[in-house]
């Protein structure tokens, strides 16, 4: 067991973000940003893994659908060690393993993505694997909301709700926007707990900004069926004027952009360190 | 003499059958196509290793993929058209570039849905499959050959196509024949006028057309390309050199198949005359698997004579030279 400071890590991981995608001049930022306390929750609050033994079979799995948020990821897993955070710097760089989507080649990885709409097909089998195999593992898929309209998602959906998969644990980023506009704009998605509800699945809605919501909901009794966190969240969260813009998607910053954001990010994680509310991992 | 007929379907879902007996890691996996796969007796003898995804092929690959995670080795069953077509890009990126452990099994290809018409042929499948990396494609030509191919992969751990038919193919090999060896052709008939290579079920047609041809003194040489990928390169070098010209005979476009990959290894290497034999660019008109075969000279008679022609030219050229 060890407590971590959720809020000065999420801070820490939106600051090794910021310089991923600033020194590539390249990156998702907005998704990346919006998803850091969700990703800390799982891997310092939920899951079980075991950075010195990255395919130790017991593991937890988690999928990144949402691959183009891969920064968030690739700096949580260089956080615990799964491989030298000075490789952060590799980023999209020639011949580095740390392309611009997940890659199985960088340890702690379980799944290639980056075409969107696969990764709960892939967890869902991941699930009704570890049933069938009589293993405890559970499995964790991270969606972005404007994923959402792929079709294989509701495939997925569908069965994972039929093989009764309590053990597999969808997350939404809702951050409520993609790369044209507001998600629902481009595609209606709304009502959307509700469409999760009617597909069989057990439906928590948390802010996703919130550790305490989300280590809770992420670690919920399992009730017979697959289970849906739905995390509103602010897409870009943490960098002013990046918050709550479309543009910034993929957008890289100016090394002026650059200075401000990263004072930003040091401000909050300064204020966090003061506040030290932990959270607890097992 | 007497045919022995016997679909590759059935020859595969009685083969993986007996290997999951042995091997609990073995799973099935099918798109409410259990029936058509002849899967019946292996869901009921093997319940825990057969999973139903339904009619969604997108999500039956990918959950395949995940699968592999607990070290189970999924054979996803479907038609080839679908599997081939609906879930290409879960193929590339769950199982080919993931290098998960999977075995796409396609069933009732090339055109054995006959008068089902395009949406059911499948004559595509080699040419989007061979253009995606680490995925080896396999076409057996009978019963035989595919029960065999079945064992290996089984063994193998990578991703594989595997394309089979839907209808009784008459046996090209004697059952207990050694008849597959990864990657490696098969001479089916010694010659050195010209070289016919095949794949998948139109090989029993190649052979017979090799006798008739040699009753007319064409020495036809037989390959049977049961590997597009990796191909042997080898086989097909040492073809152009020893015969004088190779015609490619396969139940796929002419764009992107077994013809496209000889002509790669030929342009590159060796130029030699080639003769692509396959179904137009085109749709198809209706009609029976065998009566499209026909229509395109993909069976005999059609081998036959369009050999004779090449052969016929090749000496003419050669005697020109």
């Amino acid at each position: 067991m060890c407590a971590v400071n959720g809020s000065r890590k999420a801070a820490e991981i939106r600051k090794l973000v910021l310089d991923m995608i600033f020194h590539a001049g390249s990156g998702h930022i907005g998704g990346s940003l919006s998803a850091a306390e969700i990703l800390v929750s799982l891997y310092y609050g939920t899951m079980r893994v075991d950075p010195t033994n990255p395919t130790w079979p017991e593991r937890d799995r988690f999928i990144l659908s949402k691959g183009h948020s891969v920064e968030v990821y690739y700096a949580v897993l260089a956080d615990l060690g799964f491989f030298p955070r000075e490789e952060l710097d590799t980023f999209c760089q020639f011949g580095s393993r740390l392309i611009g989507h997940t890659n199985t080649k960088v340890p702690g990885v379980e799944h290639n993505t980056g075409s969107l709409g696969h990764g709960l097909s892939v967890g869902m089998g991941m699930a009704l694997g570890a049933k069938r195999a009589h293993s405890l593992s559970r499995v964790f898929v991270l969606m972005g909301d404007g994923e959402l309209t792929e079709g294989s998602v509701w495939e997925a959906a569908m069965a994972a709700a039929h093989y009764k998969l309590d053990n597999l644990t969808a997350i939404i980023d809702r951050n409520g926007l993609q790369i044209s506009g507001p998600t629902e704009n481009v595609m209606q998605l709304e009502p959307l707990a509700d469409k999760w509800r009617a597909f069989g699945w057990h439906v928590t809605e948390v802010s996703g900004h919130d550790f305490d919501e989300l280590v809770a909901a992420l670690n919920a009794e399992k009730l017979g069926k697959p289970h849906l966190v739905l995390a509103k969240t602010t897409k870009g969260k943490g960098i002013s004027f990046i918050e709550n813009q479309a543009h910034w998607h993929h957008g890289v910053p100016s090394e002026e952009q650059y200075l401000q954001a990263k004072a930003e990010l040091e401000a909050q994680w300064e204020e966090a360190s003061g506040v030290g509310a932990g959270i607890r991992s097992n | 003499m007497e045919q022995a007929y016997e679909a590759t379907r059935r020859a595969f879902s009685q083969t993986l059958l007996r290997l999951a007996k042995n091997n609990r890691h073995i799973v099935a996996m099918t798109s409410d196509s259990r029936g058509s796969v002849t899967l019946n007796a292996y869901a009921e003898e093997l319940p825990e290793q057969y999973i139903e995804m339904g009619i969604a092929e997108q999500n039956l690959v990918s959950a395949a993929s995940g699968l592999t995670s607990f070290g189970f080795v999924p054979f996803v069953c479907s038609p080839a058209c679908f599997l081939s077509m609906r879930s290409i890009e879960q193929v590339k990126v769950d199982v080919a570039y993931s290098a998960t452990n999977v075995k796409l099994i396609g069933i009732s290809a090339g055109v054995s849905y006959g008068a089902l018409g395009m949406s059911h042929h499948s004559l595509q499948d080699f040419a989007v499959m061979r253009a995606i990396p680490n995925l080896a494609i396999i076409a057996p030509c009978d019963a035989v050959q595919t029960e065999a191919v079945t064992e290996v992969i089984a063994a193998f751990q990578g991703p594989v196509y595997v394309r089979l038919g839907r209808n009784p193919v008459s046996q090209v090999y004697a059952p207990g024949t050694d008849c597959f060896q990864w990657g490696k052709a098969v001479e089916l008939a010694v010659g050195n006028d010209v070289t016919i290579i095949a794949t998948g079920e139109v090989v029993q047609a190649a052979v017979t057309a090799a006798k008739q041809l040699r009753q007319q003194g064409i020495k036809a040489r037989v390959l049977n390309m049961h590997t597009i990928k990796p191909l042997d390169n080898e086989a097909v070098l040492r073809a152009a050199r020893e015969t004088r010209a190779i015609i490619t005979v396969e139940e796929h476009s002419v764009m992107g198949g077994l013809g496209g990959a000889v002509a790669e290894v030929l342009g590159q290497h060796q130029p030699c005359p080639l003769r692509i034999m396959a179904i137009a660019d085109e749709v198809t008109p209706s009609g029976s698997q065998s009566e499209l075969l026909a229509h395109y000279g993909l069976d005999a008679a059609g081998i036959t004579a369009c050999v004779t022609g090449v052969a016929r030219e090749a000496a003419r050229d050669r005697a020109f030279k």
